[in-house]
């Protein structure tokens, strides 16, 4: 059975562009105008397909050739799918799980039980919100200490029941706020790292929006490590990056270009294992196409791991970040 | 031309007869604005006589004042940063590494190394704030990690004065990785039960906090040290709000539970004697997987 929070509504706000999705955006308007004309007058399928494939192109093409500023904004995307979107078109029988037994429940990370193509694991991810409303409840994503603690709670339990972990990273960092450092976000997000890295089972992470510093982290550490082709990962947001180097938090663009915070970046750098191919468009466009390919990817990557004893699972993974350095001498 | 000119220079402006301090002679306290000596605060291991401010302490002094005379043996003391993202803003990585490096106070933002302490063995690193911003890359990563695993390899405990702004952006998603890569270390270090106590001292925010730096058996701090996740700016500009006094001080995180003490730095030296002594034995202690903190 799905289950889903009342609070979170299934509709999409109007479909939104970003600049340079604008010439896909006005081929899509004269399709959308042709086939209305055709169901009146005249017969204009032959045109309607001609637009179609030509918009198809376009996506591609377009998609294909982003600079990393467009992709951060890709990854940004109000329309793109959301961890509770990928656990409700991937996943079954979820039943959420809330609180960290120790203050609150925070709604910017969500975590529950469920089953992947009939195999129960673990699931969680950060959450953002859609409307003004939702964004608010979710805090824009951005965790405080019991998201984490919550996160790491569950965890444990499905360590316990020899259950793998799967999660879904997607915040623009941990929140900064009083309460949160009251409560000790900085030692929240050091033990979930500590803790995961010897956790006896299996993680998967997925990278499916945007991987936004120790907050992003916090539950970003496995044996496998994937992003969506469109999503970034960074030590700090570009804005955040540029209000330091410039004190001018608008070089956004440049400061994307300095960070490299792609998936082909990251890819390079040897910090991820897999790249998951979005549908042309992006993600946003397509959510059950993107689903799919990372459901695909999850239980490859999941099939695989099962295979390595224990032992063997944790020497790979502390090896995996072990060797994450550049450095001479 | 003025109605009146001036015969004569200023008084007390070019001229020398301002008192002038020379350079150096004369320390100010930022805390309490006491003009002091500079070689009795240096006397003072860097404390305010006044009103017992502690300025922060060079990485080099603060090894002398904690581990025995002679005892100590630097690590990894050539290992330096690299420009693999070759990233620029108004200067390149690559020169600003040669910047900190040309300051003469070593190569990196930590010095690692072996020591004793009233004749006990540890592993034992220390931050320099002055080496940008005692941010951690790819070598301060490395280097903790290799000192937390000598550490097990040698069956001594891990002692780590930890002093950063954060993660180093320069290196991006390598420098973000070190957080896990130092934990992770940390938690084999637990299975091996063996002892880690982390000292925080002025300032320590960013990774540095959200990885090692939080993760000791023992945490202590310094007193009146700024210690928090976010810096007290970036939280300022979220809420939009003063933040409350002494907000992100140690006395703040010891008040809400997340640290266990504050030493002054008199006394730093025979506290951590004090407490590895009734924690460490050489051979296991029946550790296994007790949760740290």
């Amino acid at each position: 059975m799905l289950k889903r929070n009342p609070k979170e509504t299934r509709k999409m706000p109007l479909q939104t562009y970003l600049d340079f999705e604008k010439p896909i955006a006005e081929l899509e308007d004269q399709i959308h105008e042709l086939t209305r004309l055709s169901g009146e007058t005249m017969d204009l399928k032959a045109e309607i397909r001609h637009l179609e494939k030509k918009a198809e192109k376009m996506r591609e093409d377009i998609f294909s050739n982003l600079t990393r500023w467009q992709t951060v904004q890709v990854a940004r995307h109000i329309n793109r799918p959301f961890t509770l979107d990928y656990i409700r078109l991937i996943f079954t029988d979820f039943v959420e799980l809330h609180g960290d037994r120790k203050f609150a429940d925070d709604p910017a990370i969500v975590a529950g039980l469920a089953r992947l193509d009939g195999e129960p694991v673990m699931v969680i991810g950060h959450q953002k919100g859609r409307d003004t409303k939702e964004k608010v409840y979710r805090n824009f994503g951005m965790p405080n200490p019991e998201g984490y603690r919550k996160a790491l709670r569950l965890m444990e339990m499905a360590e316990r029941f020899n259950l793998p972990i799967i999660t879904f990273v997607d915040t623009p960092g941990a929140f900064p706020g009083i309460g949160a450092e009251e409560r000790g976000q900085a030692e929240a997000i050091a033990r979930n790292l500590m803790e995961m890295s010897v956790l006896r089972v299996p993680i998967v992470v997925v990278v499916t929006g945007e991987g936004g510093s120790g907050g992003a982290l916090a539950i970003a550490v496995g044996d496998r490590i994937l992003m969506l082709q469109h999503s970034i990962y960074s030590v700090i947001s570009p804005e955040g990056c540029a209000a330091i180097l410039w004190s001018d938090g608008t070089k956004g663009e440049t400061a994307a270009e300095a960070l490299k915070p792609t998936a082909r970046d990251l890819k390079e750098l040897q910090v991820i294992d897999e790249i998951v191919p979005e549908p042309p468009g992006g993600a946003h466009r397509d959510h059950e196409a993107a689903a799919r390919n990372v459901h695909e990817a999850i239980a490859r990557n999941l099939r695989e791991l099962k295979e390595i004893p224990v032992e063997k699972l944790l020497d790979g993974r502390y090896d995996k970040f072990r060797q994450m350095a550049r450095f001479s001498g | 031309m003025g109605w009146f000119n001036r015969g004569k220079a200023p008084i007390g402006r070019n001229g020398e007869k301002k008192i002038r301090f020379p350079e150096g002679l004369w320390t100010k306290c930022r805390s309490c604005n006491a003009t002091i000596y500079t070689k009795e605060v240096e006397k003072n291991l860097n404390v305010c006589p006044k009103c017992d401010h502690h300025f922060r302490l060079a990485a080099g002094e603060r090894l002398n004042l904690i581990l025995d005379k002679g005892s100590f043996t630097e690590f990894d003391r050539d290992m330096q940063s690299v420009d693999f993202l070759e990233f620029n803003d108004s200067k390149s990585y690559r020169d600003r590494i040669r910047a900190a490096v040309e300051k003469g106070n070593g190569k990196e933002a930590v010095i690692c190394g072996e020591g004793t302490i009233n004749g006990t063995p540890v592993q034992i690193a220390v931050f320099d704030f002055g080496f940008m911003g005692g941010s951690m890359g790819s070598v301060v990563g490395e280097k903790i990690t290799r000192l937390i695993e000598r550490a097990g390899e040698r069956r001594t405990p891990a002692l780590i004065f930890s002093s950063s702004g954060g993660a180093r952006m320069q290196e991006s998603i390598i420098s973000l990785m070190q957080m896990a890569k130092t934990s992770a270390a940390l938690a084999r270090l637990r299975e091996q039960g063996l002892p880690y106590i982390s000292v925080l001292t002025d300032p320590t925010t960013g990774g540095v906090t959200a990885s090692f730096a939080m993760l000791g058996d023992i945490i202590m701090a310094e007193p009146k040290a700024l210690i928090g996740f976010a810096g007290p700016r970036v939280i300022e500009q979220t809420i939009r709000q003063k933040l409350p006094e002494g907000f992100q001080r140690a006395e703040y995180l010891l008040e809400h539970g997340m640290i266990d003490l504050i030493v002054p730095r008199r006394d730093m030296r025979s506290k951590l004697s004090q407490i590895v002594n009734m924690l460490y034995r050489q051979t296991p202690a029946g550790a296994g997987k007790s949760r740290r903190g």
